[in-house]
C-alpha cells in the first residue's frame, strides 16, 4: 500500500507535546508503533504485548513484527479467542507489577471486553481508595472501505471517553502514534489506544529517540481564520484535505488534532474557536453522544457569552455501516463534505458548492482480500 | 431423488459457486472480504441434507456453504457479494453478514462466537412454542475458546434446549493452529462435561454427518435436549479471500494434501452412476453461470437507501445537522 500524500505538515511539533526534531527520518505509522513497543520492552522489562493474533505471520498489520524473536514468547505471545477473560487476565497482570499492552486487531471486538475494562479497569484506582494501579494499554484498530461493513468499520472511542477512570488516544500521525504509544505505556492509568488501518498506510517524520506526547495539549495542525476543523481520528486527514478545498472558496480553516481525547485539552479549542467563529468536528464515529458531541458541549461551556461562534457535527450516518460501495461512500464525512459543510457554516446558509475530487487529495482506500 | 444425489448436488453447487467467486475476486468487482468453504462443504451438507425446510440454522462469516446448504436464494448471494441491490441483505451486509428467512437462515456473524447464544435462544422460543423444529449452530474450533461458548453449552444443557452445536474444526483460526490455542484440543469433551450428548465426526464425512444429524433430529424432535457434533474438516484456502496462504510458513501444503486426495466432493460424486453426475454438474453450472449474470445485470442501491431499515417501527424525529452531499 503506497502512502498518502498530504498538504505539508505546517507543524509537527508545534503545540502538543514530544518536541523532538524528527529530522528527515521518515517511517510508517505502523513502523512507528514497532519501534516504540520494542524501545519500550527494551527499557523496561515490565512490559508485554499480546493479544490474537500479536505473533502470527501477518503480525497485526506488521505493527508487532519480529518481537517475538526479540523479546522472546513470555514477553510477546497470541492468545486463544477469549477477549473477555484475556482483559481480566491484563488487569491482573498490571496489579501484579508488569505493564501490558493488549492488543485487538479491530476496535469492535473491544465490546467483548467492556465488563473488565469499565467495571474494573476504570475503578482499580478510584474504587480502593487509590491504594492499586492499573497501568495497562488496550491497543485496537478502526476499519474502514473494502466491504468491512457493520461490525468492522466502529469508531467506538467515545464510550471509553465516557468512564472516568479510562484514559483514550487516537494519535493519527506516526510521530503522534510512536510518542503517545510510550506515553500509554508509561502512564499509569489503564489507556485506550485507538488506531485506524487507513492512517497505518501513512508516512511521516518520527524521531528514532525517546520521546512521549502526553495528554493536555491537542495540536494546531493547518493554520486559519475562519473556521475551526476539529478531527478525529482518521477523520483529520480529511479535515487537512477539506483546509486545501476550502482555499478555493476563499475559506480559511484551522485544523486541530486532538490527539488524546480523554483527557482532553479544550483550550486549544476554545482558543480558535474565539478566532474563528466557527466550529466543525469532524467524527470518526456516529455524532450521537459522541466525541464531537462532547467536544462541542465543552466549548461552548467554555465560550458562551464571551463570543459569537457557531458549530457543527459530522459523522457517519446514523445507521450500521452498509458493505456495497455505493452506500458506504454516503456513510462517511469526506473531504469534500466537510469543506462544503464549512463554506455553508461560514458564509450563513446553503452555498451549493461541492468540490471536486482532486487526485492529489483522494483518499487512499482499503483494497481486499481484507 | 436418492440421498446421494441430494448430497452431491449441495456439494457441488457450494464447491463451483466458491471457485467461481475465487475467479471473480482479483477483477475486484467483490469489494468485500469473502471467507471461502472450500474443502468444508461436506459439514453444512451433511447436517442440512438431514433436516426440515422450516429448521432454522444460524452461522458465522465463513457462510456460504451453510447459506447454500440450507436452500439459501443463490443469486441473492452473490448478487450480496456484488454489493447490488438484489442481494440477500440488499448490499448492506456483504458476503459476512449472510441471512435467507425463508430458507432457515437466521444469520451469520463477522464477530467469533456470537450467534452460538442466539441459536440457543432460537431454540429456547421453539421450545416455548411447543414446536418440533431444530436448530443448528455452526461455529468454527475458535470460537470455542470464547466465553459465549462455555455459557450457552451449559444453558442448552440446563434447559435441555432443540439444538445441534455443530463445531467445524479445521485446525485453524487465522494462521493460529489449534494446538497453539487450546490446552486441551478435544473440544466434544468440553461439551460433554456440560451435560451434551457429543460425537467426534473424523475425515469429513459427508455421509457420517448426514446420519449423525438424523438420528439428532429424530432425539429432539420426540423431546429430547441439545447434542454436539465436532466435526473435523480442513480449509483449503487461505483465511479471508480466494487465494493459498502456505507462502506465510505457518502451515505445510503436506498436511492439506490428504484432505484433497480424499475430497468429498468427488467421492460423493464418484457413488452416483456417470450419467447422474454429469447431468447433476451440468445443472449445477447453468444455475451457478445464471447467478454471476444475475449480479452482473443488477443494479447498485442508490444513495437513497442509505438510511433504510435503521428501526423496524420508525417514528418522525428530527435529525441532526448532516453533512452537505454532493447535488444527485
Ligand atoms: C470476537 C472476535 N475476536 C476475533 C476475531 C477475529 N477473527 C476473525 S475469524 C477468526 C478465527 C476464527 O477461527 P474459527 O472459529 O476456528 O473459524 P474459522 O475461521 O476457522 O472458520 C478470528 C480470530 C473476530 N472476528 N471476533
Ligand atoms: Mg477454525
Amino acid at each position: 500500500m503506497t502512502s498518502i500524500t498530504l498538504p505539508p505538515n505546517e507543524t509537527q511539533n508545534q503545540t502538543a507535546g514530544g518536541g523532538v526534531d524528527a529530522g528527515d527520518r521518515e517511517i510508517s505509522y505502523v513502523e512507528a508503533i514497532r519501534e516504540a513497543t520494542s524501545q519500550e520492552m527494551a527499557r523496561d522489562d515490565r512490559v508485554l504485548i499480546y493479544g490474537l493474533d500479536v505473533d502470527d505471520p501477518k503480525a497485526i498489520q506488521g505493527t508487532t513484527k519480529g518481537l517475538v524473536e526479540e523479546f522472546g514468547p513470555e514477553r510477546v505471545f497470541g492468545t486463544p479467542l477469549s477477549e473477555d477473560s484475556m482483559t481480566g487476565v491484563a488487569i491482573g497482570m498490571a496489579l501484579g507489577g508488569l505493564r501490558p499492552i493488549h492488543v485487538h486487531i479491530r476496535m469492535d471486538f473491544l465490546m467483548l471486553s467492556m465488563n473488565q475494562l469499565v467495571n474494573v479497569a476504570a475503578k482499580t484506582h478510584s474504587m480502593f481508595g487509590g491504594r492499586l494501579k492499573c497501568p495497562m494499554v488496550v491497543r485496537s484498530m478502526i476499519g474502514k472501505s473494502w466491504g468491512q461493513g457493520a461490525q468492522h468499520s466502529q469508531g467506538l472511542y467515545s464510550y471509553f471517553m465516557h468512564v472516568p477512570g479510562l484514559k483514550v488516544v487516537c494519535p493519527t500521525t506516526p510521530y503522534d502514534a510512536k510518542g503517545a504509544l510510550l506515553a500509554a505505556i508509561r502512564d499509569d492509568d489503564p489507556v485506550m489506544f485507538v488506531e485506524h488501518r487507513i492512517l497505518h498506510f501513512q508516512n511521516g517524520p518520527v524521531p528514532e529517540q525517546d520521546y512521549v506526547v502526553e495528554p493536555g495539549k491537542s495540536r494546531i495542525t493547518a493554520h486559519g481564520d475562519d473556521v475551526t476543523l476539529v478531527g478525529i481520528s482518521y477523520q483529520q486527514l480529511e479535515c487537512l484535505r477539506a483546509h486545501q478545498y476550502l482555499k478555493d472558496v476563499g475559506v480559511s480553516a484551522e485544523v486541530i488534532d486532538p490527539i488524546w481525547l480523554a483527557p482532553l485539552d479544550t483550550d486549544t479549542i476554545c482558543e480558535s474557536v474565539a478566532r474563528t467563529g466557527h466550529l466543525i468536528v469532524a467524527d470518526n464515529g456516529w455524532t450521537n453522544c459522541g466525541a464531537a458531541a462532547e467536544i462541542v458541549a465543552q466549548v461552548t461551556e467554555k465560550l458562551q457569552g464571551k463570543c459569537e461562534f457557531k458549530v457543527q457535527r459530522l459523522g457517519f450516518a446514523p445507521t450500521s455501516c452498509p458493505t456495497t460501495p455505493s452506500l458506504e461512500d454516503e456513510f462517511y464525512p469526506t473531504a469534500q463534505s466537510i469543506a462544503a459543510s464549512a463554506n455553508d457554516l461560514v458564509k450563513g446558509g446553503p452555498q451549493g458548492w461541492f468540490p471536486e475530487e482532486r487526485p492529489e487529495l483522494a483518499a487512499v482506500e482499503f483494497k481486499g482480500p481484507f | 431423488m436418492l440421498l446421494n444425489e441430494r448430497l452431491y448436488k449441495s456439494l457441488y453447487r457450494i464447491r463451483r459457486a466458491e471457485e467461481e467467486i475465487g475467479k471473480i475476486y482479483p477483477t475486484d468487482k467483490i469489494k468485500s472480504p469473502v471467507h471461502l468453504s472450500i474443502g468444508q462443504e461436506a459439514i453444512s451438507v451433511g447436517v442440512c441434507e438431514a433436516l426440515r425446510p422450516d429448521d432454522v440454522v444460524f452461522g458465522t462469516y465463513r457462510g456460504h456453504a451453510m447459506y447454500m446448504a440450507k436452500g439459501g436464494n443463490l443469486n441473492a448471494m452473490v448478487a450480496e457479494m456484488y454489493g447490488k441491490e438484489t442481494g440477500c441483505t440488499s448490499g448492506k451486509g456483504g458476503s459476512m453478514h449472510l441471512v435467507d428467512p425463508d430458507a432457515g437462515v437466521m444469520g451469520t456473524s463477522a464477530v467469533v462466537g456470537t450467534t452460538i447464544a442466539n441459536a440457543a435462544g432460537t431454540a429456547y422460543a421453539l421450545k416455548l412454542k411447543k414446536s418440533d423444529q431444530v436448530v443448528v449452530s455452526f461455529f468454527g474450533d475458535g470460537a470455542s475458546e470464547e466465553g459465549v461458548f462455555a455459557e450457552t453449552l451449559n444453558f442448552a444443557a440446563l434447559k435441555q434446549l432443540p439444538i445441534i452445536f455443530v463445531c467445524e474444526n479445521n485446525g485453524y483460526a487465522i494462521h493460529t493452529s489449534q494446538c497453539k490455542r487450546q490446552g486441551r484440543p478435544e473440544i466434544a469433551a468440553r461439551a460433554e462435561a456440560y451435560g451434551i450428548p457429543s460425537t467426534v465426526i473424523e475425515g469429513n464425512d459427508c455421509l457420517k454427518l448426514y446420519d449423525a444429524t438424523t438420528s439428532a433430529v429424530e432425539s429432539i424432535r420426540s423431546g429430547g435436549g441439545p447434542v454436539f457434533f465436532e466435526a473435523q474438516t480442513y480449509r483449503w484456502r487461505e483465511h479471508v479471500g480466494p487465494n493459498e496462504d502456505f507462502h506465510l510458513g505457518f502451515r505445510d501444503p503436506a498436511e492439506r494434501q490428504p484432505w484433497v486426495e480424499n475430497d468429498e466432493v468427488a467421492r460423493i460424486g464418484a457413488l452416483l452412476p456417470d450419467a447422474d453426475r454429469v447431468a447433476i454438474e451440468a445443472e449445477i453450472e447453468a444455475e451457478v453461470a445464471a447467478a454471476i449474470e444475475f449480479a452482473e445485470q443488477s443494479s447498485f442501491p442508490p444513495a437513497s437507501e442509505l438510511m433504510t431499515y435503521v428501526y423496524a417501527t420508525e417514528y418522525a424525529t428530527p435529525s441532526a445537522a448532516a453533512p452537505v452531499k454532493k447535488a444527485a
